[in-house]
């Protein structure tokens, strides 16, 4: 198979595992263990994708999450996965990857002409240029976004599975690298629970990445069995294939575990993953350390590379990023790349050191195999157009070196920690001057250590590790005596190598004697160049958090991991501060992008809300209603039979209601026990009219204010008995209303002898009403007596109905005689039944939601929510007579305050509308007179508007300023479609205005 | 996210509480005897104060019980929690 860049031995792939995958159609050769990144160099594939805004040719740059280029497009349809990072992402055989960015293809890119424009998209471009004219920003918008395109959304649902797991543990470690193994063995020894999560799929970090021994075996022979180790202790959990990518307050940590790769899984098939929510004690940051480019002139182009990850590729992968290489570099680090490239057959052209005098151990041993080592030297530019061809070297003077040809070029400007979770909670940082980066700072909640904490080498890194695992286990309450038996073999601390010494010297901006050549990309996802931050200083722009938003900055889907550590050293210096004053921008969540559905987990399509159903539903169902949601409910709108609209059936159902009988499931009605010694007393308190009085058996319209006056809630309460009320309230109201009467039962008037108790779900609720309901009533058997005298209206009588317990309520909502019953939920639906069959001789009809809207519109009965929005009070709604002037309520005391006072408050009234069969929309404005003048005065709102079948004509309520003083008066309604509704206003109330039906 | 720690069920996420705000406002007596704008402060005006503050959480998706916590808005640390009636 044709993998020319492969490697004849080493690495950690599996040989005899071969795979192929297609990239943009072409098709890849590599072995279980790969990357997509490592299969696509050792295929020779240097050109990965195109960039963001210029769409230069991008290559693969770094070997783990910080990579800025590499993102792809996997899979086809419903589960394509755009911007997944190719470094990270482990070939899998069938796969189909596309690149991004690139039309019609990725060597022949009609969007990189945009390169030669670039002095005309400069830094702010979008805010600059795009504003003006402003209705063209739509058609702006759109070419936009098609030119910065960053992968293709699936086409459909996803149709794989995402769970969430909720966890808690005494530990949670970062990384499965040395610290963080460390940091697990020492924690786990102590009695800790510990989760250690890494985004690899194998234990090790750096130590996959090199040539290390530790306690005398390979570092990733090593990692393999120490993580084998603690996965087998119960009380650690081992999570690879797991990015912590979310860290908040309070030490929770989200982390997204990808699903493995099961034996027998067909390509394409179901992936997913889990999210895991935890909240540990104490957290091990080992997300070890990015190493930082360096800029020099066309520092993007394919072949460039972090210095770390040619020795990443060589090691892990057998992939040889290159056939000849030159590194820049600012320490050691490079040093030791170098060399293991020239042993594995790559040769090294030469190594740029920007320091004056490179001495140390490695350089002397690079030196001694004969690699070019040129001192106080830098790479002035890379040369080439799809990859690098060769790289000129120039001395900080500016004094010609020469050009080398190579086709790789390994970046070193030092390395800065992973402290992006630490950030994201939050986490204080300091400056390290040896780094020259931010390094974390301990916190209550995170323990840091190797990488992350700003130590290099192995050694290093399995010290702090230990020290953290220990301190955090401590810090957890477990200490060394309380755990006696260990997890894990081997000694605590590991012997490893300890690193060189650093040797490091900053480089960020290249002298001016190098001359200002261009392009120099400080961050390759969003196309920020050096000049763009000098000329984003010079418009003004010099807090970090302003270069970020002016520029993209670090906004990209990669977070800016590797641009923002090298940004900040750039602006310091081309400002002349110090880099701690300048500052990092502030990383956010998501770590590494995390697919939608991993976050909404099982909350999706009927999961994705709770759905409330009466002991009814089915019955409904069954019997063809259409349905409204009311918050959870799904309540029948109506029910129509055949041939008939929603429209006609709700007419339909108004009718039989006002001549004969209907039947309406009110069961979603908020219901609420209040009961003790000084229940009475309490609602005297929350409602407006009085209650203390109300004889048990007898019932009283409600009304709740806010203690701003406004209408909160409404409903009919009864009297059960001597110190029991049943209050009813709004379907939509009902937890609002019990929270809030909890609040102030637990928070002002704690004296008070009151339990509230909720039994909404317990009794479903039948409104029965028409002038037939009494007989039909008496039809399904009752022993209560319902004659006009025994039981009148707005009393409440307990008995049987349909042999079943009920409490009968002689209250209306249509203003037809009417009795709701209200009988034990799980008995319901037989006395639903009952009711209709004995109903049959009377005419009666079941009836939905828009039928009772209308009844009730008739009546000018107001519905909390339509008729009042929170800034209507009893006064403007005409409910003045129901406020009790004997006592105090909640509210009361602002009823009198001047604004509510004011006469041309919007009021209630009721409209007809000069033609009959003209319904005017809800919701239209009301105008004293139609005029093309703007703004135009309003005088208010149509807040509800039917056609009623009882008056055969449109009848519609509203708010209107002034109202209720100037009834009669003309106004226009605004509809849509530019037409002005002549209407007249009137009292609101339409049908029965004396309410002698009530009384029959 | 905040750990809460409800006086009656110990410590739980912020999603199972919400807020009440501003702790130890107590209704007037006798609202008639305020003049508008003494109304109008009871009603509207609260303070947000940077540093500890002494706020009232209902424990909604648990016992449901109002409470007092005391939390640092800077840091969102919370000093101490205590169940309703003590007032400082």
């Amino acid at each position: 198979m044709s993998q020319p860049y492969r490697l004849p031995r080493g690495g950690r792939i599996d040989r005899g595992a071969p795979l192929q995958f297609t990239f943009d159609g072409r098709t890849i050769h590599g072995y279980q263990g790969d990357t997509l990144a490592s299969a696509l160099l050792a295929n020779g594939a240097a050109l990965i994708g195109r960039s963001f805004k210029y769409h230069r040719p991008r290559g693969i740059v770094a070997a783990g999450a910080e990579d800025p280029n590499a993102f792809v497009q996997l899979g086809r349809g419903a589960r394509a996965a755009p911007n997944r990072l190719a470094t990270v992402t482990p070939a899998a055989h069938g796969m189909q990857v596309r690149s991004v960015n690139a039309w019609p293809s990725l060597d022949y890119d009609v969007m990189s002409l945009l390169g030669l424009a670039a002095p005309f998209i400069p830094a702010g471009f979008y805010y600059k240029t795009l504003m003006w004219p402003r209705r063209l920003w739509p058609l702006y918008e759109r070419v936009l976004r098609r030119a910065a395109g960053l992968g293709r959304a699936p086409s459909g649902p996803d149709p794989d599975r995402y769970d969430y797991v909720h966890a808690r543990c005494d530990v949670l470690v970062v990384g499965a690298g040395p610290a963080g193994l460390a940091a697990a063995r020492a924690a786990a020894r102590r009695g800790a629970r510990v989760i250690l999560a890494d985004e690899q799929p194998q234990p090790g970090g750096s130590l996959l990445a090199s040539a290390e021994r530790v306690d005398g075996v390979p570092g990733h022979a090593w990692a393999a069995a120490a993580a084998a180790d603690l996965a087998a202790s119960p009380r650690v959990t081992v999570l690879p294939d797991t990015t912590v990518f979310g860290l908040y307050q309070s030490n929770l940590a989200l982390m997204v575990e990808r699903r493995r790769e099961q034996p027998g899984d067909a390509a394409g098939t179901e992936r997913g993953a889990r999210t895991w929510r935890v909240t540990p004690r104490r957290i091990v940051l080992a997300s070890g350390a990015h190493e930082r480019p360096l800029l020099c002139a066309n520092n993007d182009l394919p072949g460039v590379m972090l210095a770390s990850a040619t020795a990443a590729y060589l090691h892990r992968y057998a992939a040889a990023p290159g056939s000849r290489a030159v590194f820049f570099t600012t320490n050691d680090t490079a040093y030791r790349a170098a060399l293991d490239l020239a042993e594995a057959g790559v040769p090294v052209a030469a190594i740029a050191d920007v320091r004056a005098d490179p001495d140390g151990r490695l350089p002397a041993e690079a030196r001694a195999r004969g690699i070019q080592v040129l001192a106080a030297a830098a790479v002035r530019r890379v040369l080439g157009r799809r990859r690098v061809a060769a790289v000129e070297l120039c001395s900080l003077d500016g004094s010609p070196r020469g050009v080398v040809e190579c086709d790789l070029l390994g970046l070193a400007g030092g390395f800065a920690p992973a402290l992006h979770l630490h950030a994201q909670a939050g986490g204080r940082t300091d400056w390290d001057p040896a780094l020259a980066a931010f390094v974390p700072r301990r916190s209550n909640g995170v323990h840091p250590a190797g990488g992350a904490a700003g130590a290099l080498g192995t050694a290093a890194a399995l010290r702090q590790g230990a020290q953290a695992g220990a301190s955090a286990a401590a810090a957890a309450g477990f200490t060394a005596d309380a755990a006696p038996a260990p997890p894990g073999g081997g000694p605590e601390l590991p012997s490893a190598q300890d690193a060189p010494d650093l040797g490091f010297q900053p480089y960020w901006v290249p002298p001016n004697a190098l001359g200002r050549v261009k392009p120099q990309f400080v961050d390759l996802h969003e196309d920020v160049t050096l000049d763009d931050l000098r000329l984003t200083l010079r418009e003004g722009f010099e807090a970090v958090e302003h270069v970020k938003r002016y520029t993209t900055l670090g906004m990209g889907p990669d977070q800016g991991k590797l641009a923002n550590p090298l940004a900040t050293g750039v602006l310091a210096e081309l400002q002349g501060l110090h880099p701690a004053a300048v500052g990092a921008p502030r990383y956010r969540p998501a770590y590494t992008p995390v697919a939608l559905g991993a976050l909404a987990g099982r909350s999706v399509g009927a999961l994705s809300d709770p759905l409330r159903a009466t002991p009814m539903q089915a019955w409904h169902q069954a019997a063809g209603a259409r349905f409204e949601s009311v918050g959870q409910w799904r309540r029948p709108l109506a029910y129509p039979q055949r041939g008939e609209t929603v429209h006609d059936a709700a007419a339909r159902e108004c009718l039989a209601v006002r001549r004969r009988v209907g039947l309406l499931d009110s069961s979603t009605l908020g219901k609420i026990e209040v009961n003790g010694p000084d229940a009475g007393e309490f609602l005297e308190r929350v409602y407006v009219n009085t209650w203390k009085r109300l004889p048990p058996g007898r019932c009283r319209y409600g009304l709740m204010l806010g203690e701003d006056g406004m209408i909160l809630d409404d409903g009919v309460t009864a009297r059960l008995d001597e110190r029991r009320y049943l209050t009813f309230t709004s379907t939509s109201g009902a937890a609002e209303v019990l929270a809030w009467l909890e609040r102030w039962l637990q928070t002002e008037w704690p004296e008070l002898r009151v339990y509230l108790t909720s039994v909404s779900e317990h009794w479903a609720c039948l409104a029965l009403a028409g002038p037939r309901s009494r007989e039909t009533l008496a039809a399904a058997g009752t022993d209560i007596a319902l004659d006009r005298q025994a039981f009148p209206h707005m009393t409440f009588r307990a008995g049987r109905v349909a042999g079943v317990r009920a409490r009968v309520f002689r209250i209306s909502f249509s203003g037809e005689l009417s009795y709701e019953i209200n009988v034990p939920a799980d008995q319901a639906l037989h006395v639903w039944e009952t009711l209709l069959e004995c109903g049959r001789p009377f005419g009666i009809a079941p009836y939905g939601t828009e039928a009772m809207h209308v009844l009730r519109a008739e009546k000018g009965y107001v519905i909390v929510g339509q008729e009042t929005d929170g800034s209507v009070t009893p006064l403007d709604v005409g409910l003045r007579r129901m406020l009790s002037r004997r006592k105090d309520f909640l509210g009361k005391r602002s009823l009198s305050r001047p604004a509510l006072l004011r006469a041309d408050r919007k009021q209630l009234v009721g409209l007809r509308s000069d033609d009959p069969a003209q319904v005017v929309p809800e919701g239209a404005p009301l105008v004293d007179a139609p005029s093309r003048r703007r703004p135009l005065p309003m005088r208010g709102h149509v807040t509800s508007s039917y056609h009623s079948p009882a008056l055969g004509r449109a009848i519609a309520l509203a708010l209107v300023s002034g109202g209720r003083a100037s009834l009669g008066e003309r106004l226009y309604a605004a509809a849509p479609d530019d037409r002005w509704i002549p209407v007249r206003s009137c009292l609101p109330i339409f049908y029965d205005p004396t309410g002698a039906r009530l009384h029959v | 996210m905040l750990q809460i720690p409800c006086p009656w069920c110990g410590p739980r996420e912020d999603a199972e509480f919400d807020f009440g705000g501003e702790a130890d406002i107590q209704r007037p007596a006798d609202p008639d005897a305020l003049d508008d704008a003494a109304w109008a402060d009871y009603l509207f005006m609260r303070v947000n104060r940077r540093g500890v503050q002494r706020e009232q959480w209902v424990h909604t998706a648990g016992c449901r019980r109002w409470f007092v916590v005391e939390r640092d808005t800077v840091t969102n640390e919370i000093l101490q929690a205590s169940t309703m009636g003590r007032r400082p």
